[in-house]
């Protein structure tokens, strides 16, 4: 049990890492909360029912933030459920919460509770009721309590992340397959460029543009992905066929596919593209998991299988330990090598299709830099630049760690310059730390 | 009588490892003048002992003095200071630098910060002339011979006044022709009053050179002694410890029809019209000095080199053997000469090396049965008795004899019909020999077809029905009877 115990922290010990940052970040961005929707109006109605007893007469005032609508629902809708009378509901500005007691005053009425939101409650005209409106008897003005909570712990947030991490973490799994080789792909940032351009462009030139349809939308996916496949499967025979450093052959085609990204866009971002297209992007249909999240994750789960379960994974990881060890072994060297090559490349157009869908365009400009975050996704997750051992797992928590700390220091307002310094810092401390623990 | 105190003496070595106790108390003296043959098991804690000398590894406790001081070694360069030079079994040469480069790899003969080559060439060339061989100096040492690396190796030793010479199976990749050269640079040094630690599995060479030996087995010393007043036989039982009755073991096989035919097999200038037959039930034998294309040819055969030409027919068939899966699925298992290059993926587990070539049927679907896996392993350690504390110990973990025995579980586990031994017995102790030449023996009554190269004659001898002899990519020669066949015949035609 306790090996079992070492042997997890000594493989997936970034894990741990993560887990600290995020509770460093939380303990460093915990502030008031104020409940909305929902939860506001539970805790608003609950109030009026302990103050009140069965039948109050109240008044609801939110502000006309869409945020809001909720708040008013649920509220008039428990409210009435427990038999109160609610006199009236104002969804707007102070103004119409003074005309409001005013009407109710001149008509006589008396009111009970004025049921508000946190913004609402702090209006001045509910300040002094009891001097401007003597006729509604003593009315309480309610809102919903405030508590502590990190900002970095609410679920938005934590979606967020994944959200942006998404493309970034989908690419790095087929970066985590050829550097198990003992190869790298540096051409991944601009085939995400390239694939988003193709998308884009393929939309608006042949399936009809902002009109275009379902299927004319996953035949243009399909197509910037197959695309993307070929580059990569170019990049693949020269290592194979060649012997060409995969670093060389990869530089190079990083440069033919961000130029053949710019030729095609001609220069502009392309963003003709019919509204239903931001589904994958920023669409979340399942659990209120973003679509990308939710993709990537199936992604790794299937990768995560193929490198410790199947017979291709296996032979990728001899490829990458002992290359002429595995060929004499009969492991076919050039066919393993050509799909972690295809592979790479493939998920790089899956991840410009992404990219495309949540920005609602394509641009040769996206992507610059990515082939490095990926790269550091990869190693920060423990995979050796030798080749020959890493874990998928491993990436995913490393293209996490790198996602938390950049969420963690928007959230601490840490300025952009000073965030790149400290994500060198922690890629080059979070290697530093796993040669530490296996020293060779 | 009252000596000088030794020019080195270790008292009490120990030495662990997680999980290993490498060394116990390992005590070692050795005297100006003398060459002291250190022999051992692998695994006997040999290595580790000469690593402790050379500053690589740092011992737990015991006491190393040198000409009667206690001297601390606890890094390379304190031990270079004190005069101590290993020569390790896999070279420290950068393979880009010229000879000259490298003996003064550290030690730069500089004027003003700047090398003075002029000066640095006349020095090499004087140590070389002091060692009685010429080499070339300006070629990048990638592209010496393994002999000349060695010496190399050797004057970079003398370079920096070493007096104790450390040298690990100097002798391994020589022909005998250069370890004869060795033997004599070896006793120039002697002369010279240095005192050399010579480490080697070749009991012959141990008889011929050392003045004394001294054995080690499981990390103690279990004997020391003259070599006059010790003979080969109580060498091998102290090593081992137990009787070895016989080095090889007798084999009573029919042999039947021939199994694997190629003919005019060719590559460049290494393999040039190369033909034979094995036989089911057969051991054949090629032999022949390092570099006579032995190693080559079964290249061919197994299609990890393209042939220029030649045929290879087995069971009658015309093979293609385009490349080596093709000739693992044909039948063919090669264990190659080079373990740790060319056998296993060293970082891996023992388990997954063990299954990669068996793969295609292990795995259902592209899945691999683990559970099938395991326990096929587990029955191969078994049968072969490999020593691993379990399944998943990395490869590189292992000594030299077990790493061979799971090259060899993972041929055996794919049932082959025809298997090619590329020096089998290569720096691995006695006990694991014997056990490999069993195995052998197994495998040849069950039927299968067994290429044997090897460059020890007694074991060419001992082991083959058919000896091959090569020489220049050539067959220089066929011996059908071992029993019948002498060493110096064979030497004959591999020097012809």
């Amino acid at each position: 049990m306790q090996s079992a115990l070492a042997r997890f922290l000594s493989e997936y010990g970034m894990i741990l890492v993560l887990l600290l940052l995020c509770a460093f970040f939380s303990v460093v961005t915990t502030s008031d909360q104020s409940p909305t929707g929902g939860a506001a109006a539970r805790e608003v109605v609950t109030a009026i029912q302990q103050h009140f007893g069965p039948n109050p007469r109240v008044l609801i005032v939110a502000s006309d933030l869409p945020s809001d609508t909720t708040f008013v629902a649920s509220v008039a809708r428990d409210l009435a459920a427990t038999g109160a009378t609610i006199l009236a509901t104002i969804k707007g500005e102070p103004k119409a919460a003074r005309a409001a007691l005013q009407k109710i005053a001149a008509d006589g009425g008396k009111l009970d509770a004025i049921a508000c939101t946190q913004v609402t409650g702090a209006w001045l005209v509910f300040s002094d009721l009891k001097t401007d409106f003597p006729s509604l008897g003593e009315p309480r003005v309610l809102t919903p309590r405030s508590y502590r909570w990190p900002n970095f712990l609410k679920s938005a947030n934590l979606l967020n992340i994944a959200n942006q991490i998404a493309v970034i973490a989908i690419v790095a799994i087929g970066m985590t397959m050829v550097i198990i080789t003992g190869g790298i792909d540096l051409s991944v940032g601009s085939l995400l460029a390239l694939s988003a351009v193709l998308v884009a462009g393929l939309i608006r030139d042949f399936a009809g543009g902002v009109n275009a349809s379902l299927g004319g939308m996953l035949l243009a996916c399909l197509a910037a992905i197959i695309l993307c496949g070929i580059v990569g499967a170019f990049s693949g025979f020269m290592v194979t066929q060649f012997a060409i450093p995969p670093f060389i052959v990869t530089l190079a085609m990083m440069l033919v596919g961000s130029g053949l990204a710019y030729i095609l866009a001609q220069g502009q971002s392309i963003y003709q593209i019919p509204d239903s297209f931001v589904w994958l992007g920023r669409g979340a249909d399942l659990f209120s998991l973003p679509n990308a999240v939710a993709l990537m994750l199936l992604l790794y789960g299937l990768a995560h299988v193929l490198m410790s379960r199947m017979k291709l994974g296996r032979y990728l990881y001899a490829v990458g330990g002992n290359a002429e060890a595995a060929r004499l072994s009969g492991v076919p060297v050039n066919r393993v090598l050509m799909f972690a090559y295809i592979a790479s490349a493939l998920l790089a157009g899956l991840g410009g299709v992404i990219m495309a869908s949540q920005l609602k365009s394509g641009s040769a400009t996206y992507g610059t830099m990515y082939e490095l975050y990926v790269i550091a996704a990869v190693v920060v997750g423990g995979t050796s630049l030798r080749g020959g051992e890493g874990k998928m797992l491993g990436t995913l928590t490393g293209a996490f760690t790198i996602a938390v700390i950049q969420n963690g220091m928007n959230l601490t307002n840490v300025e952009s310059y000073t965030q790149k310094v400290v994500l060198g810092a922690v890629i080059l401390g979070a290697v530093l730390v796993d040669r530490l623990r296996h020293p060779r | 009588m009252t000596r000088a105190a030794p020019l080195l003496e270790m008292r009490g070595i120990v030495k662990s490892f997680p999980g290993v106790q490498a060394l116990r108390g390992v005590d070692l003296r050795l005297h100006t003048g003398e060459v002291l043959a250190l022999l051992g098991e692998n695994g006997a804690g040999k290595s580790t002992l000469i690593k402790v000398l050379g500053g690589a590894y740092r011992a737990d406790a015991g006491t190393i003095a040198i000409d009667g001081h206690a001297t601390p070694l606890h890094s390379p360069p304190l031990s270079r200071a004190a005069g101590v030079a290993v020569i390790y079994q896999e070279f420290n040469l950068v393979p880009g630098l010229t000879a000259v480069e490298n003996i003064f790899l550290g030690q730069e003969v500089t004027r003003a910060g700047f090398i003075t080559q002029k000066r640095e060439r006349a020095r090499a060339a004087a140590l070389f002339q002091r060692l009685g061989v010429e080499i070339n100096l300006d070629a990048p040492c990638r592209l010496l011979t393994t002999a000349h690396q060695q010496l190399v190796e050797i004057a970079k030793a003398l370079a920096c006044d070493a007096r104790i010479i450390v040298m690990d199976e100097p002798s391994a990749a020589l022909t005998s022709h250069e370890v004869a050269q060795l033997f004599e640079i070896i006793r120039d040094l002697q002369r010279q009053g240095m005192g050399i630690i010579y480490i080697s599995h070749r009991l012959d060479e141990v008889f011929t050179i050392a003045d004394r030996v001294t054995i080690l087995r499981d990390g103690q010393n279990v004997g020391e002694s003259p070599r006059a007043q010790i003979n080969r036989h109580q060498i091998i039982e102290r090593m081992v410890g137990r009787e070895l009755k016989d080095e090889f073991p007798p084999r009573h096989v029919q042999i039947g029809a021939p199994r694997l035919e190629v003919s005019g097999l060719r590559r460049g200038h290494s393999v040039r019209d190369v033909s034979f037959t094995v036989r089911r039930g057969e051991i054949l034998a090629l032999t022949g000095l390092v570099g006579a294309g032995r190693t080559e040819t079964v290249r061919l055969i197994f299609g990890a080199d393209p042939r220029e030409a030649g045929e290879i027919r087995i069971d009658g068939r015309i093979c293609a053997l385009r490349s080596p899966q093709a000739a693992i699925a044909a039948g063919i298992g090669l264990l190659t000469e080079d373990r740790k290059l060319q056998g296993l993926v060293l970082g891996h587990s023992v388990r997954e090396n063990f299954g990669l070539p068996n793969l295609t049927w292990l795995a259902r679907r592209g899945f691999v049965r683990l559970r099938q896996e395991r326990t096929h392993f587990a029955r191969s350690i078994n049968q072969l008795k490999i020593k691993v504390p379990h399944q998943e110990e990395r490869a590189g973990h292992l000594s030299g004899g077990n790493q061979q025995k799971v090259v060899l579980a993972k041929w055996l586990a794919r049932d082959c019909d025809i298997l090619i031994f590329d020096e089998p017995t290569r720096g691995i102790d006695v006990g694991a020999k014997y056990e490999i030449y069993l195995l052998m023996n197994e495998l040849v009554a069950a039927g299968k077809a067994i290429i044997m190269i090897s460059s020890e004659l007694p074991e060419v001898l001992g082991m083959a029905d058919r000896i091959l002899v090569l020489h220049e990519g050539r067959v220089t020669g066929e011996f059908s009877d071992a029993r019948t066949t002498s060493q110096e015949q064979i030497m004959a035609l591999a020097v012809a």
